[in-house]
């Protein structure tokens, strides 16, 4: 009985988010257009979480490859490093990283945002000073966290990438060329295009849970936390999702 | 004293236009119901207080006069229109018309004192003159005695400033009615009465006519000319503050010790 309660709940959630999805897409084409919200959510997305995705993506590119050396040692193929981490850094560990330190980040920070001003009546008060909130806090943040999130991965495929270098150069001598030569040697559109698509809908998946969470908290300050709480886990688990759903699609398309 | 001048205020409003018409208003919540058949008039610069407990219903009254809730049934007329029919762009219209003041004051955290009051402005493009913005927000601030606030944060002000600017963002765009959303709770009785008398010098200044929901007796005594008691959902009686605390029956008398 328990079991059936949760997975109802599970399925009308899922509608509303479904709902709340179509919203967003209706709205995000209708005059008028909120720019300067637009642009200040830019900053605060973008902007203010580089520093936190710069450093993720470095620390991953250097531990990756340092942890990838002693393998290709072993098949004596270490000459294959710089090429092997750059694909997997590329492909998937740099776009999913991101999204993960976003969702985290940005997630709950949307979640607590919105979900303190709906207990705080500042969502109602937009609302009878004749703003569409809908609008103007969700579309926005929706619409730079698609814009942003694409950046910060490729930025983090950059920055993980000049950690593989220093990486291979911590026990064996790489020179700059050679590494970079590698790198674009093995890594083609084919590689990049699809990672960086897939972006675009981790940034709908991160700003719509974080806005649908907070826009429909309930239950005063105790709620916020909890809105705060379920949009890192909700957008975490659906950028698994994504994920997986995108490396199938690539490898129907043959482009693997 | 008090009475004649509220028998004054009456007789000067009695003839004069109904800015809020509510003809058996009805509102449930599955089984709850909250209005239930409820009447109320609200004529041009008049000032009627709403009295009931916690939960009565008060505040979904003036939710659905705004447009934040939608009636099950029943009439509800704001300056002659159907509030329940109109579509967004002529709610956005009305609700220019009327200021609502919210109980939590509801002031914008991430904004200063300036941006909060020049959001209206700014989203009905009422002036889009810089100086004459500027001019605008520093009145609303003179009118509640708060000019130095301008650059504050909402963080950085007590209980009564955060409801004096809330009374000055509701100003701003000088409306026709404000709603006032029990603007006395959590304050101390010297603030509260100070908001109240806030209320009338703001009503007198503007004409405005307002809905003043609380359960404060102070705030009703001072700012109300009449009073409708919502008890069981239903309009259960209405007059002045005076007549009302003659009353014998003990539902209305309870509020009055």
């Amino acid at each position: 009985m328990e079991m059936d309660v949760s997975w109802k709940h599970f399925f009308i959630e899922a509608g509303e988010i479904f709902r709340f999805t179509v919203k967003f897409f209706k709205e995000v084409f209708k005059p008028r257009y909120e720019f300067a919200e637009f642009f200040n959510q830019c900053f605060f997305i973008g902007y203010k979480s580089l520093p936190l995705v710069g450093l993720t993506a470095f620390i991953m590119g250097l531990v990756i490859t340092i942890q990838s050396r002693p393998t290709l040692t072993e098949f004596g193929a270490e000459s294959w490093l710089p090429k092997m981490v750059s694909i997997s850094l590329i492909r998937e560990i740099a776009p999913v990283i991101t999204a993960l330190i976003c969702a985290g980040k940005i997630g709950s920070g949307i979640g607590a945002e919105l979900g303190s001003m709906r207990v705080t009546e500042q969502i109602d008060a937009m609302e009878v000073s004749g703003t569409n909130p809908f609008k103007y806090l969700v579309v926005t943040r929706v619409l730079a966290c698609i814009l942003m999130i694409p950046l910060l991965a490729i930025l983090a495929d950059a920055i993980s990438l000049y950690g593989g270098y220093l990486g291979c150069n911590i026990r064996g001598v790489v020179t700059w060329d050679l590494y970079w030569t590698q790198v674009f040697e093995t890594n083609d559109y084919s590689d990049l295009v699809p990672a960086i698509i897939k972006t675009f809908f981790f940034g709908l998946d991160i700003g719509i849970i974080g806005c649908f969470k907070g826009y429909y908290s309930k239950k005063g300050t105790e709620g916020v936390g909890r809105s705060a709480n379920s949009a890192v886990v909700v957008s975490s688990l659906l950028v698994f999702i994504i994920d997986l759903v995108a490396v199938q699609i690539a490898d129907v398309l043959g482009i693997t | 004293m008090l009475q004649e001048a509220h028998q004054h205020t009456i007789n000067n409003i009695v003839n004069k236009k109904q800015v809020i018409e509510i003809k058996s208003l009805c509102k449930s919540f599955g089984d709850n119901h909250v209005l239930k058949n409820f009447d109320l008039t609200l004529s041009e610069g008049e000032s009627v207080a709403v009295l009931g407990k916690s939960g009565s219903g008060k505040s979904v009254l003036i939710k659905c006069i705004i447009g934040l809730m939608t009636p099950d049934s029943g009439n509800l007329k704001v300056f002659d229109k159907s509030i329940p029919e109109l579509n967004q762009d002529e709610l956005d219209d009305m609700r220019i018309k009327i200021g609502f003041l919210f109980q939590s004051n509801a002031l914008y955290d991430s904004m200063t004192v300036r941006e909060n009051l020049e959001f209206p402005l700014r989203r009905h493009w009422v002036e889009k003159d810089k100086q004459k913005v500027d001019q605008l927000v520093i009145e609303a601030l003179d009118n509640v005695g708060l000019k130095h606030a301008i650059d504050m944060m909402p963080s950085e002000l007590s209980g009564g400033m955060r409801k004096r600017i809330s009374i000055a963002r509701t100003l701003i765009l000088k409306p026709n009615i404000i709603l006032y959303d029990e603007p006395t709770t959590g304050l101390d009785p010297i603030t509260g009465r100070e908001i109240s008398n806030l209320m009338i010098d703001v009503q007198k200044k503007y004409n405005t006519s307002s809905l003043i929901i609380s359960h404060d007796m102070n705030c009703v005594k001072i700012a109300a000319n009449r009073v409708i008691m919502l008890i069981d959902g239903k309009n259960y009686a209405e007059g002045t503050y005076e007549e009302l605390q003659k009353s014998k029956d003990s539902r209305i008398s309870q509020f009055f010790e």
